[in-house]
């Protein structure tokens, strides 16, 4: 997708006055945060389990290179192939070629939010192919030809009433005539649509929660079995998945999977996990004939490198933006890109820039609910103010701002003139304000007062009593 | 004994918007026990730069706390995200310069927020105050995530005769104050602060207290503007008896 990050302040003046958009999140708080808190408070050892996520990641991150390896010689060794895309072009090609080869006319997909990252949809559309998405909330965002607002829950920001609509119209040619109103029928129409599309499907193509090097077993959650179908019906299955998703083992996958559900959907458990570890084999009853995995770099190897690296330690769970109470008013869609939230704002300027992506790095209050959720202990704030650490070099924040910060912290590290200095400006702010003993307007500070009061000083600087207290008592 | 020396920190918004919440965290460190001195060679804990990713300036100011507070067995402040700023993250700004490295670590293991050190470190649990009725506490967010302060304040509270907390709704979410975040995106901010002075409504306490001024400040702001009639305290002036004047924004008229 066309990056729209530079227009975050448009997005959110947008997204905060969207009535619909604005019921939608509502269902945030319920849908997510309290079901976690729910389901980590009967788990005594929920705590221990995040200090055990956060050294597998980083283990894996250690030795990337050793288990990646030892990835690609497991699913080689299950008669599957590997291929190595560095970027976003690469990934795209490698996939179009292997339809292409096999003569592919249909695609039905999975949830991959790698294939939202290299936009693989419009490419595969591009070469004449039929592109279905699967899953619930990624096939609602199809219809409406929208990208995710949520990397687990696509649709987030739609509502029932939306989604009835969209129905309604998409699937009138198909013989569905009746308006629906409730949830149950809404996903069952849709499962009734998508029914034969796994079977028409040339090409299944899904996403990775976890790539696990002992193996060489690729493993995605669902909770509507729509991955299963997608990898186990077409003829050949293409996993879409970065580099830094791989796991040493099936018993670090499942330590992970524990820590995942819990912060994703407040889950014990998702209700499929799907493995898929090659090919069909002789004797199976099913299965692909051709098994691929596409490992997307896309810049992740430079932040291994550098002051980042926490940043892949993710399991893509979702808590960070499900608890971030700016995420929680503005909408995934208001972050421009691919991936929102916290994490996103982590992320995408990584991947666009901090020219394209610098607003989302500002856009926090650094009140640290992200991190205090994140399963593998992810410092999200420290990673947000690193991104701001660079946009301050490259001087790259509104020249105001840079101007009064400047200001600011020439006169605070002269304690000397500070004091006389601001206990003049608060007499007189006082001598202003004390009537009414706060501020309708005040000049330079309409962004606060255009829709706050701005309470006056007291009196004077503390420090000015504080002195004339002392001297009193001498 | 010598009563150990206490250097307040004040902090800059305290200095200048609210001198009473120093005068009130005095009172309660001295009637604790302690010895309560100000050191003059202070301004602020430098979080706004560090926040803005200016991290040269924040060292510099970072060093000037340090040397100013070194001679003291505790420090203490009546502010989680200043007190925050100074124990999580000092030590991380001098990570390439061991000899500050040292000193910002000093500094950190002995800086304490208020209501977490008259209880944790001083083992208050009553104080005596006048002040009676129904209050609700907003949890600002470094204090309750940099520093674990949460039952603290409560626990002060509960031991004054006729207060008592009615819990609002979320009370450990964001009021939008985020230091210059409130100016650099006040929809957002605007928007966070009207959803906390819903919550606040609902919990019908005449009463808001807090132990961070800026969100104090932007929370009476959006309050007020919105003509709700909830009043607005830091926490240590209920905690001292010294909330009998005018709360946060309210004037002479």
């Amino acid at each position: 997708m066309q990056p729209q990050s530079h227009r975050f302040k448009q997005n959110v003046s947008v997204a905060l006055q969207d009535v619909q958009l604005q019921k939608a999140l509502e269902r945030v708080q319920e849908g997510f945060v309290d079901k976690r808190a729910a389901v980590v408070s009967t788990l005594p050892e929920f705590e221990q389990l995040r200090e055990q996520g956060k050294a597998i990641r980083n283990h894996v991150l250690d030795n990337l290179d050793f288990y990646l390896q030892r990835f690609e010689s497991q699913v080689q060794a299950r008669g599957g192939q590997v291929h190595w895309a560095e970027n976003a072009q690469q990934a795209r090609d490698i996939v179009r070629d292997i339809c292409k080869r096999v003569g592919a006319k249909m695609v039905i997909k999975g949830k991959s939010m790698i294939s939202e990252e290299i936009a693989l949809n419009d490419a595969l559309e591009a070469d004449g192919l039929d592109v279905v998405e699967s899953d619930l909330g990624e096939y609602i965002l199809q219809l409406a030809q929208e990208p995710p607002s949520h990397i687990i829950a696509p649709a987030i920001h739609k509502t029932k009433a939306q989604i009835s609509e969209l129905f309604y119209h998409a699937h009138q040619k198909l013989g569905y005539t009746r308006k629906l109103d409730t949830v149950p029928d809404l996903v069952n129409e849709a499962r009734e649509v998508l029914r034969s599309r796994y079977l028409e499907a040339d090409v299944g193509i899904t996403g990775a929660n976890f790539l696990v090097a002992e193996t060489g077993s690729n493993i995605i959650v669902t909770n509507e079995g729509n991955g299963d179908l997608s990898c186990t019906l077409p003829r050949v299955h293409i996993v879409t998945a970065s580099i830094d998703k791989v796991v040493p083992t099936l018993d670090d996958a499942s330590a992970l999977l524990r820590l995942l559900a819990r912060s994703a959907t407040g889950q014990e458990i998702t209700s499929y996990t799907t493995f898929s570890s090659g090919p069909k084999r002789a004797g199976d009853p099913d299965g692909p004939d051709e098994y691929h995995v596409v490992l997307l770099d896309n810049g992740r190897t430079e932040m291994l490198a550098g002051a980042f690296r926490d940043m892949l330690r993710c399991i893509r769970c979702g808590a960070c933006m499900n608890h971030c109470p700016v995420y929680g008013v503005i909408g995934g869609h208001s972050y421009g890109w691919v991936y929102p939230g916290p994490m996103g704002s982590v992320l995408t300027p990584n991947f666009l820039g901090l020219d394209e992506a610098g607003d989302l790095a500002n856009a926090c209050t650094m009140n640290g609910h992200c991190a205090s959720v994140c399963p593998v202990k992810i410092p999200l704030p420290d990673l947000l103010r690193e991104h701001r650490r660079r946009q301050f070099e490259r001087k790259l924040q509104p020249r105001f701002a840079r101007f009064a910060l400047a200001a600011w912290a020439t006169i605070v590290r002269r304690p000397r003139h500070y004091q006389p200095l601001m206990s003049m400006g608060i007499r007189i702010l006082n001598r202003l304000g004390r009537g009414k003993g706060r501020f309708k307007s005040l000049p330079m500070l309409g962004a606060w007062t255009q829709t706050r009061d701005l309470p006056a000083p007291q009196t004077q600087t503390f420090q000015s009593l504080w002195k004339k207290q002392r001297g009193d008592e001498r | 004994m010598n009563k150990a020396r206490i250097g307040l920190f004040v902090t800059c918004l305290v200095d200048l918007y609210r001198p009473s919440v120093a005068f009130a965290a005095i009172k309660l460190l001295e009637d604790a026990g302690y010895q309560v001195e100000v050191p003059e060679a202070q301004t602020c804990c430098g979080q706004p730069a560090f926040n803005s990713g200016d991290f040269g300036n924040t060292r510099e100011i970072a060093r000037q706390v340090i040397d100013a507070f070194a001679d003291f067995d505790y420090v203490v402040g009546a502010s989680g995200s200043c007190i925050g700023t100074i124990r999580a993250h000092y030590p991380d700004l001098f990570e390439n310069d061991p000899a500050w490295l040292a000193k910002a670590r000093d500094l950190s293991a002995k800086t304490y927020e208020l209501t977490s050190f008259l209880t944790d470190i001083a083992s208050i649990d009553t104080v005596e105050s006048s002040f009676r009725g129904e209050v609700t506490y907003h949890d600002s967010c470094s204090g309750l995530r940099e520093l674990g302060v949460k039952q603290q304040p409560r626990k002060l509270l509960d031991s004054i005769d006729g207060v008592s907390v009615n819990e609002m709704q979320h009370s450990e979410t964001c009021c939008g104050f985020g230091g210059t975040f409130c100016v650099k995106f006040p929809e957002i901010s605007t928007r966070l602060a009207s959803d906390k002075v819903d919550n606040i409504c609902d919990s019908r306490a005449p009463v808001l207290l807090g132990g961070d001024l800026g969100c104090l400040l932007n929370i009476s702001g959006r309050l007020q503007r919105l003509d709700k009639p909830v009043r607005v305290f830091h926490v240590a002036e209920v905690l001292a008896d010294m909330a009998d004047g005018a709360a946060i924004g309210e004037g002479e008229d």
